[in-house]
């Protein structure tokens, strides 16, 4: 049995732990609701030409055709860098006039279907209304500082889950499991709801904050290792001057996935003196599955020889973090597993309320009353 | 003793929730229908629990 001063313990980090983060978890779970439905809520919000239905395993058609036909329509524009769709065969081919460019408006985009070719549409540049809600979900808008800020939060989260946890067993020793008292005083029902909606959703709430904080990680440091990583892997062909002759973008797609086998191609960033080598395609290439879908792998195929010059897997401590991201976003097994993602979110979201309620009522004497009882001994105990 | 009873059940729910978690994420088809039907059953069990069981008892105070 616990000590009363154990149990007060516990219970003051529960409190204080919970109290540090509900609000920004609260914004966390209302904003986590419509980004786990982005694909399907993304064509009521930012309505996009779909590419042709075809069975899986189609192949890409010719990339460079899809850069003449993009030149074709920015006749004044270069190609600065392909990227590929995660959800849809769709290829996003970007053109820009400098090889710098510093602000997302200086791109313009022309989108293929990827198994035809054909051109779907040149949508115009401007933020969605899902980005900003993915900013204030990651970041508060604020950057960095929100990301770090996030962390706390899911650190936070994840104290006040063990903590509310070690007080789960003395608070329900006479009590059976999923008890809730409807009949009760309001807050005692308050307090049954607690417990049982948090008890029952407690492993959903550890995984999604648990990889939540590893994501608020993840992202700077995936940043601050392309920093460290790509000027030293590039810094070689500063300078140069780009050859006369390039081969097909098609081509280095083609070694970088033949090279690297058991991966496929995200992104192409073309020839460039100023963010990449003015003598490779810089092609990232990432996994194959849902658990490896994060691991960016940066191959520079040189645009002469067709030949992979080098390529650098993320370290371990990056590939650790990245490989439990899915886990955060429940978009990794159809859309039934979206619908039950929704309903542990609100879940969650029931726990928070009625946790922040308890503590609003203050006031009253119950709890001490329940962290007695809790320490009381049970008929049986007293008995023996 | 007190402690493993009280813990029985959520360590069921908790098992079954990190079972539907993670089988979705080693491929499709059968993967994800287990982890569809894993995770469905604690959300079922809260619904039972803090929705149609008191409903239940209020009708039959009435």
């Amino acid at each position: 049995m616990m000590r009363t001063a154990t149990l007060r313990r516990w219970y003051l980090i529960h409190r204080w732990t919970s109290l540090v983060c509900t609000l920004l978890l609260l914004m966390a779970c209302l904003t986590g609701l419509p980004l786990v439905f982005e694909d399907e809520l993304g064509d009521l919000l930012a309505p996009h030409v779909h590419p042709a239905q075809t069975t899986s395993g189609a192949s890409t058609a010719s990339l460079d055709r899809m850069v003449v036909q993009a030149r074709e329509i920015y006749p004044a524009l270069h190609p600065y860098a392909i990227g590929f769709d995660d959800d849809e065969p769709r290829v996003f081919v970007n053109m820009t006039a400098t090889e710098n460019p510093k602000s997302i408006s200086e791109f313009h985009q022309v989108i293929f279907d990827r198994h035809s070719g054909v051109k779907l549409e040149e949508p115009k540049s401007g933020s969605s209304v899902m980005n900003a809600v993915l900013e204030l979900h990651r970041s508060l808008f604020l950057g960095l500082p929100g990301e770090l800020i996030m962390a706390i939060v899911a650190l936070c989260f994840v104290a006040s889950l063990v903590s509310g946890t070690m007080l789960y067993a003395p608070f329900m020793r006479r009590l059976r499991f999923g008890t809730y008292r409807i009949n009760g005083p309001f807050q005692l029902r308050w307090f049954d709801l607690h417990n049982v909606v948090g008890i029952v959703t407690l492993m959903w709430m550890l995984v999604v904050g648990t990889t939540g904080l590893m994501n608020t990680l993840a992202t700077p440091l995936f940043r601050l290792w392309r920093m460290q990583t790509m000027p030293k892997l590039l810094k070689p062909y500063h300078g140069k001057t780009k050859p006369a002759h390039v081969i097909p973008v098609d081509e280095a797609v083609r070694t970088a996935e033949e090279r690297l086998s058991s991966m496929e191609v995200a992104s192409v960033l073309f020839p460039n003196g100023a963010v990449g080598s003015p003598l490779h395609y810089v092609v990232w290439m990432k996994g194959e599955t849902p658990i490896t879908a994060r691991l960016m792998t940066p191959a520079l195929i040189d645009v002469e020889t067709g030949s992979m010059t080098a390529a650098r897997p993320l370290p371990w401590y990056l590939r650790a973090l990245e490989v439990s991201r899915p886990l955060h976003f429940g978009d990794y097994g159809g859309t039934p597993l979206k619908i039950l993602w929704g309903g542990f979110d609100l879940a969650a979201t029931l726990v928070l309320v009625s946790g922040v309620y308890l503590w609003l009522k203050k006031q009253n004497p119950f709890r001490a009353e329940l962290i007695e009882d809790a320490n009381a001994p049970t008929v049986q105990e007293a008995g023996a | 003793m007190n402690w493993l009873k009280a813990f029985r059940a959520p360590l069921l729910m908790a098992l079954l929730t990190l079972g539907g978690l993670t089988s979705a994420l080693f491929g499709d088809g059968f993967w994800n229908a287990l982890s569809w039907c894993l995770l469905a059953i604690p959300l079922l069990t809260l619904l039972w629990l803090i929705w149609i069981r008191p409903l239940r008892t209020v009708s039959k105070d009435h």
